[in-house]
């Protein structure tokens, strides 16, 4: 394991946690904020990767679709919200996720009735599919770095938007007390409708980034939504800074499992052994990650103060 | 008087049932058609009928009604339908089967049962070995015989060090044992990763700094289609070779896009192969549904021939197994592939052959035909099948 290998798969685990970071913002709003159950986000993170792909072709440009893509998914969430999900914020969990639940199947079958079964294609745009040296011997693909670029900026945005706005504010009260914000004239709804949107887009942006590099296809959102859960609950659920933390964390030691583990089993057990091991443990690592950081902070990394 | 006429009406319904039979053939025809494997059913169903319709319509003069069933890729899900088909549709004989974890479960209630089970795409080990049966015809393969050609050819090519991938289940490390059972280079890295894995970034660049001189993929589906384009994205294909089975196909092709171009691949038939069989078959098919055939369309397409050839050579009559049987084995069709005949085990003996992903002249990309690698292969698991 020469230094420069030992980079680029740092590089690798930060670039996937980030990949994660922009699922999970997304999710950890709507769960946190309006105490929501959402298994349907990676169904909009599906969208907004077929929205690009259908886009591409008509606009002829990457960025445009790209912007076009994640704004349907917006619009797809406030939908959503207003049609399916509105009446269910005072009913139990299980409720939310019967009909967030119904919601995927819905979509990974409209996607397939629309766009057919075999997947779509996608690629990154000409000026960003080339790579740059960032040190010697350490090439990185100049799309996965913009994945990283857009990843920090969403963590910027939503700081400041949290933070410093006016609608920060009004989502933190909304958060703590819905009853007390709607008495003093807020209207609640269509904030949370707003927040939903935004978390929508926020999926549909993850989609986005995700198109060119994954394959675009009925049920690619299943897989990362499980992922998607593990971040935000090692990260405090709701809290936008747990989700950055966690989702780099779990990044690194997933990269990190799945590449070192089985070279550190290879030098204790037998090749046949390490080979049969390695690959179980590593992809059991970041749920033994979660369960560590639970048993030690129940309430996650960064609870978000209720 | 009233026992007279129930053993009237009885006869009557004994009579009517042959002659109802005698005129139709029922096929169930079982698929994954829902979820990210759907387009491999979709192209299994539309391989089938295609061979009918180039049948005339009909399978050895028989009305064939097809009653297709969706697995949903889940085992039990099988079983149930086996267990309609069988006992509510009544069918003649049960088809396709996209999985080997369904077919494991599918396969012994459709042979016990004495119903014949062609199978047009799954071929696990057990099947073509000990557990092999008169009631069951392949027209795909065994599982391990597209990664043994590709073995064989990375080790005529003389490559030294190769990197083996795989997802974490038995069809992957089957592969691997299948290519390894050729390929007698230097094994530099072996490695696992978790099934439907979306991101490869880090198994790549373990690879590329590895020091092999060719890599072996196993990724079939949607898996291929990540690993493929960011393999393209890394930088690698000028690099480290990339040699694959069933990882690009023309299900995958449309997503994978020019990443894929100039990959190799083996399989038992490529849509470039040269003769007047499939020059038709995939001729007819992209006008049909402008799409390129894949290697399930064709086992498909092979399984209707195979059915209407033993029907043709029984005069239709379903009822004699034992003719029927021997009408199967004889596979007297041609076949898209070339030449086709049934070993002991009633798996096809057949060659196996590189492709290369080419644009074909209509723009779309296809698998172009390069070499033969294997002549008249048979699995390695024939010898513990007890038939003779």
């Amino acid at each position: 394991m020469t230094l420069s290998l030992f980079l680029t798969q740092a590089l690798n685990g930060v670039q996937f946690g980030v990949m994660l970071f922009l699922m999970a913002a997304g999710l950890t709003l709507v769960f946190g904020i309006m105490n929501l159950v959402n298994l349907a986000h990676g169904s909009l993170y599906m969208m907004g990767a077929y929205f690009l792909a259908a886009l591409v072709p008509v606009t002829g440009n990457f960025f445009v679709a790209a912007v076009l893509a994640v704004a349907a998914s917006l619009a797809l969430g406030i939908v959503v919200e207003l049609i399916a999900l509105r009446t269910l914020y005072r009913r139990d969990h299980l409720d939310q996720v019967l009909c967030t639940f119904g919601l995927i199947l819905f979509f990974n079958e409209i996607v397939r009735m629309i766009w057919g079964a075999t997947a779509l294609f996608v690629q990154p745009p000409p000026i960003l599919s080339g790579f740059v040296q960032l040190l010697p011997g350490v090439i990185y693909p100049v799309y996965r770095l913009t994945i990283m670029g857009v990843g920090l900026a969403v963590a910027i945005f939503l700081y400041w938007l949290n933070g410093h706005t006016r609608l920060g504010m009004l989502i933190r009260a909304g958060a703590s007390n819905r009853a007390m914000v709607g008495a003093l004239g807020v209207n609640i709804t269509l904030l949370y409708t707003l927040v939903f949107g935004l978390g929508a887009a926020l999926a549909g942006l993850a989609g986005v980034m995700a198109g060119p590099i994954l394959s675009v296809q009925s049920g690619m959102g299943d897989s990362i939504l499980i992922l998607t859960f593990v971040v935000i609950v090692i990260g405090g659920i709701g809290s936008i800074r747990g989700a950055l933390v966690a989702s780099i964390l779990v990044g690194v030691v997933d990269t990190v499992g799945r590449v070192f583990l089985p070279l550190v089993l290879g030098a204790v057990f037998s090749p046949a052994t390490s080979s049969k091991v390695g690959p179980a443990i590593a992809s059991m690592s970041i749920y033994i990650l979660m369960a560590a950081i639970l048993f030690f902070r129940p309430q996650g990394l960064f609870p978000a103060h209720r | 008087m009233l026992r007279t006429l129930l053993l009237a009406a009885s006869a009557l319904t004994l009579l009517a049932v042959p002659a109802a039979a005698q005129n139709k053939v029922k096929i169930g025809f079982i698929a994954t058609m829902s979820g990210p494997a759907g387009a491999i059913g979709k192209d299994m169903e539309d391989g089938f009928r295609l061979g009918i319709e180039h049948a005339g319509g009909k399978l050895g003069g028989l009305e064939p009604e097809v009653i297709i069933g969706d697995d949903q890729l889940k085992p039990e899900v099988g079983v149930q339908l086996v267990d309609k088909m069988l006992n509510r549709d009544k069918v003649d004989m049960v088809a396709g089967i996209v999985f080997s974890n369904v077919m494991m479960a599918a396969y012994k209630p459709i042979v016990d049962s004495k119903t014949f089970l062609v199978s047009t795409n799954a071929g696990p080990s057990p099947i073509a070995g000990a557990q092999c049966s008169p009631y069951y015809f392949s027209t795909s393969w065994q599982n391990d015989q597209a990664h043994e050609a590709m073995g064989k050819y990375m080790q005529d090519k003389g490559y030294k060090k190769a990197y083996l991938m795989a997802p974490n289940y038995q069809a992957g490390k089957d592969a691997l044992e299948g290519v390894k059972r050729y390929f007698k280079g230097q094994v530099v890295g072996e490695v696992y990763t978790t099934v439907n894995q979306p991101d490869y970034s880090a198994e790549i660049a373990q690879a590329a700094a590895s020091g092999a001189d060719a890599l072996y993929v196993f990724y079939p589906g949607g898996m291929g289609i990540n690993f493929v384009k960011q393999y393209a994205q890394a930088g690698l294909k000028s690099k480290l070779p990339l040699h694959s089975a069933f990882t690009v196909d023309t299900t995958t092709l449309p997503a994978q896009g020019d990443a894929a171009l100039g990959l190799l691949g083996t399989a038992f038939w490529t849509d470039g192969l040269d003769n007047p069989v499939n020059k038709k078959f995939v001729d007819d098919f992209v006008k049909k549904h402008n799409r390129v055939p894949s290697t399930y369309a064709a086992q498909s397409y092979d399984g209707a021939l195979l059915i209407n050839a033993a029907l043709t050579q029984t005069k239709g009559n379903l009822a004699d197994k034992d003719a029927l049987r021997a009408a199967f084995k004889k596979a007297d069709f041609k076949s898209v592939r070339g030449n086709f005949r049934f070993n002991t085990n009633q798996h096809p003996i057949q060659n196996f052959y590189l492709f290369e992903v080419v644009k074909r002249p209509d723009g779309k990309l296809g698998t172009g035909f390069k070499a033969t690698v294997f002549t008249d292969h048979a699995d390695a698991y024939a010898k513990d099948c007890p038939m003779k």
